[in-house]
């Protein structure tokens, strides 16, 4: 069996699925839930590099690379701020999070 | 079926058991190391489409540098995260259902897929298909051209996430003497040094200061 677009989309679909899955389950653990969204990035580049490679564009391919530096400045700025709440309020569950608004 | 089949359910496989063990796993230390495996076949995945240089950026950019960030401060917070997982079956049904229900949407998207038959004139920037240009060279003749403006942006975005990060990591802790070159450099004699007239006999002190005699 050839393996064309549609595989690689659904092992996207299915890594995004889990993904949401993942924020689901584990709604109080803020370092999950960043794990959880690295998973759905990963998943977007997955779809991007596929259609990059199946339609002949390079254009994904830079696009993907976008994806990758905004997920990493994410991934910095979200460990930042968790980093900072556990040092005030000693503990890292979302639930308490809403303190943070005005 | 092809060895590119094989190493394509292979890493497709690898990839969807860890990501699984990501989000189910009871120790956050396991599910980094998870993800590391998972991003390690989705770069194997990346080698099976032809994008070599962005396989490589997966695990350079990831695996080398935000993966090691997830366990420094997992390893960094001391949490309990026994108590973080409490509730976690209690959210099971809701999240399998809104994750079944949006793989199915998506499932269904992906197999009624067609490309339209006029798409080859679309193409913004075609990969080259002269001989012995590789991804990366292809990569590169666009990103510095076509793209630029795009390059130059991420490039700003990651100066921008690394001084967001030291701003909101850094605090100041008091009692610590620091050295502050620029007080040191605009000191002026003027400013440091007294010439004081001494009367025979007395201090330089006011005679105030001398406490009692």
């Amino acid at each position: 069996m050839e393996i064309g677009l549609g595989q690689y989309l659904t092992v996207a679909a299915i890594l995004f699925t889990l993904g949401i899955f993942g924020i689901f389950l584990n709604r109080k653990n803020v370092i999950v839930i960043l794990m959880s969204i690295e998973l759905m990035l990963l998943a977007v580049n997955i779809n991007l590099v596929a259609f990059s490679s199946f339609l002949g564009d390079l254009t994904g391919q830079i696009f993907a690379l976008l994806v990758l530096t905004v997920a990493a400045g994410e991934a910095a700025i979200g460990l930042a701020i968790v980093v900072v709440y556990f040092r005030n309020r000693g503990s890292i569950a979302v639930d308490d999070i809403n303190a943070m608004k005005g | 079926m092809s060895l590119a089949g094989f190493f394509f359910y292979l890493f497709a496989a690898i990839t969807v058991a860890s990501a699984f063990m990501v989000i189910s796993a009871r120790n956050p230390v396991y599910a980094v190391l998870f993800l590391i495996l998972a991003f390690f076949n989705a770069a194997g995945l990346f080698v099976l489409l032809g994008a070599e240089f962005l396989a490589m950026m997966l695990v350079v950019v990831y695996v080398g540098a935000v993966m090691v960030l997830f366990l420094f401060v997992i390893m960094m917070l001391d949490v309990d995260f026994a108590e973080l997982r409490a509730g976690f079956s209690q959210y099971l049904p809701i999240g399998a259902t809104i994750g079944g229900v949006l793989l199915i949407e998506l499932i269904l998207v992906v197999g009624s897929w067609v490309t339209s038959s006029g798409e080859a004139l679309k193409i913004a920037s075609p990969v080259p298909t002269e001989d012995g240009v590789t991804n990366t060279e292809a990569i590169g003749r666009v990103l510095y051209t076509q793209y630029v403006y795009f390059f130059e942006a991420a490039g700003l975005i990651l100066l921008v996430a690394m001084i967001g990060a030291i701003v909101l990591t850094q605090r100041e802790r008091a009692g610590v003497r620091r050295q502050n070159i620029a007080d040191q450099v605009a000191r002026t004699p003027e400013a440091s040094v007294a010439v004081v007239e001494v009367a025979s006999g007395d201090s330089v002190f006011p005679s105030s200061t001398r406490g009692s005699e």
